[in-house]
């Protein structure tokens, strides 16, 4: 080999070594590297005990309730197949909304009831103007009414 | 074929390179004024708000090109880096250096306007999720690029101690592109990819790939600046350098 | 197509005027320093070199003339 190629050689080698043990490491460290997981995982068993960690899913519609004093809510977290229940005394990031992704930070209490002390809106990749996005809901709207509509008649 | 590879070995000179530059210098600045200039009134006064985040979105702009050009100027360098390893030709590892503060430069900013646009809409300025540490790697790979270079005397190993580290940082550039899909992040998956339709309003999308060839053409200008200051630097003891200043 | 309603619309930025602006700022000021600080490095850099050479020339010049005069 002349001397060039196997400088290529050890460059080629070097970064496959790194790459494989880099996979190694994310793949060891994988569960250090979720942000958050879901009321499924929770209600497995796999929630931290007494130690703060965080949960994420969607805020369930019609679940957001505010408490007398005026700033803590209740609201129920669901990611379709398990849900619970999140209690918060703050305020609310701009994008929290019902039917919209939450991630909350806190402690899971006795009674099942997770008491947060930070709560995080996290919003997805799309980009639209209203006007779009309310002709989407509508469709949406549409078809869900056309099931209704169409199972009724079965 | 011969003609061609004779070419490119005329400008792999620092020597012929260095005028080069310096006639491709305004053009570049040329174009990224532009794209800027359109890019950002596409942005700001033709773009619509978005049904999700209003007016605030609009930190797009400038957090995704930034946030590209951090990773796209990684590569870039780390390319670079190899080839001056592999050939040792001189202006490889100029062109490695020439581009490291630049592509610091981007990635602060993609974390700055990044943390600008978390306070409003997630709720937090920073939060350590995935993608956004992994980004802050970046930052530190590139200071340190930096740093080993400006510590070691001798440019010619100086050149080879950044190659490397600057290789061993490339494991970092798929961990950030793919964190979002990965892991469970905060940070939300790409609106724009090669593997499915872009997830954004036409107009939207518009302002942000012209902002982003505006960044592109802008970091080709200045590290064709900075890298001849460095060729002047390195080749000081050299006839020609005497000519060309004495010009 | 125009998106504001007025000037002041504009800087409100629909509330996320502190955002969107400490994004922008931060942003051109980073762009325009930057080439700004690498032109200045590069001129200061181009006047030292020319004014060793001329040193250096000026020296040459000199020993030459004191060699012709012993």
């Amino acid at each position: 080999m002349k001397p060039r190629q196997q400088r290529i050689a050890l460059i080629v080698g070097g970064l496959a070594v790194l790459g494989i043990a880099a996979v190694l490491v994310l793949n060891a460290l994988r569960s250090n590297l979720e942000f958050s997981i879901t009321p499924t995982q929770v209600a497995s068993g796999e929630a931290p005990k007494d130690r703060v960690f965080r949960v994420g899913g969607m805020v369930k519609e019609g679940s957001l309730a505010r408490e007398a004093d005026g700033v803590t809510v209740r609201f129920v977290v669901t990611d379709t197949a398990r849900e619970m229940t999140v209690n918060y005394k703050g305020i609310l990031p701009d994008l929290f909304k019902e039917g919209k992704g939450v991630v909350a930070q806190g402690k899971l209490g006795a009674d099942g009831v997770f008491v947060a002390s930070e709560v995080l809106a996290k919003h997805d990749e799309n980009y639209m103007p209203p006007e779009a996005a309310h002709a989407l809901d509508e469709a949406s709207r549409r078809a869900v009414n056309e099931q209704a509509a169409q199972s009724l008649k079965q | 074929m011969s003609n061609g590879l004779l070419n490119w070995f005329k400008y792999a000179s620092p020597q012929s390179f260095y005028p080069l530059a310096g006639k491709m210098i305004p053009w570049f600045w040329a174009l990224a004024a532009i794209f800027g200039v359109v890019g950002l009134y596409i942005g700001f006064f033709v773009a619509p708000t978005d049904a999700q985040q209003g007016e605030g979105y609009r930190i797009i702009f400038l957090h995704v090109p930034a946030a590209w050009m951090s990773m796209f100027i990684y590569l870039v360098m780390a390319f670079w880096a190899a080839i001056g390893l592999i050939y040792k030709t001189r202006l490889s590892g100029m062109m490695a250096t020439a581009l490291a503060p630049t592509g610091a430069m981007f990635t602060f900013l993609a974390l700055w306007t990044g943390a600008f646009w978390g306070k409003p809409m997630w709720g937090a300025w920073w939060v350590w999720d995935a993608r956004l540490t992994s980004e802050l790697i970046l930052f530190f790979l590139y200071v340190g690029f930096i740093a080993l270079q400006a510590a070691i005397d001798d440019p010619r190993r100086a050149d080879k101690a950044g190659a490397i580290l600057a290789l061993v940082g490339v494991v970092n550039i798929p961990i950030i592109y793919f964190s979002v899909k990965w892991w469970n992040t905060l940070h939300q998956g790409a609106s724009v990819s090669l593997t499915k339709a872009p997830s954004m309003a036409q107009t939207m999308l518009w302002g942000m790939l012209v902002c982003a060839l505006a960044f592109w053409m802008y970091a080709i200008a200045v590290a064709l600046m900075r890298v001849r200051g460095i060729i002047l630097e390195r080749e000081r003891n050299t006839e020609w350098v005497r000519q060309e200043l004495a010009r | 197509m125009m998106v504001w309603n007025s000037f002041s619309d504009f800087l409100a930025m629909g509330g996320y005027g502190l955002y969107v602006w400490g994004s922008v700022g931060a942003t051109a000021l980073l762009m325009l320093a930057e080439p700004i600080i690498v032109a200045r490095r590069n001129s200061a850099l181009k006047t030292q070199l020319q004014r060793q050479f001329n040193a250096e020339r000026a020296d040459r010049g000199e020993r030459k003339a004191r060699r012709s005069q012993a």
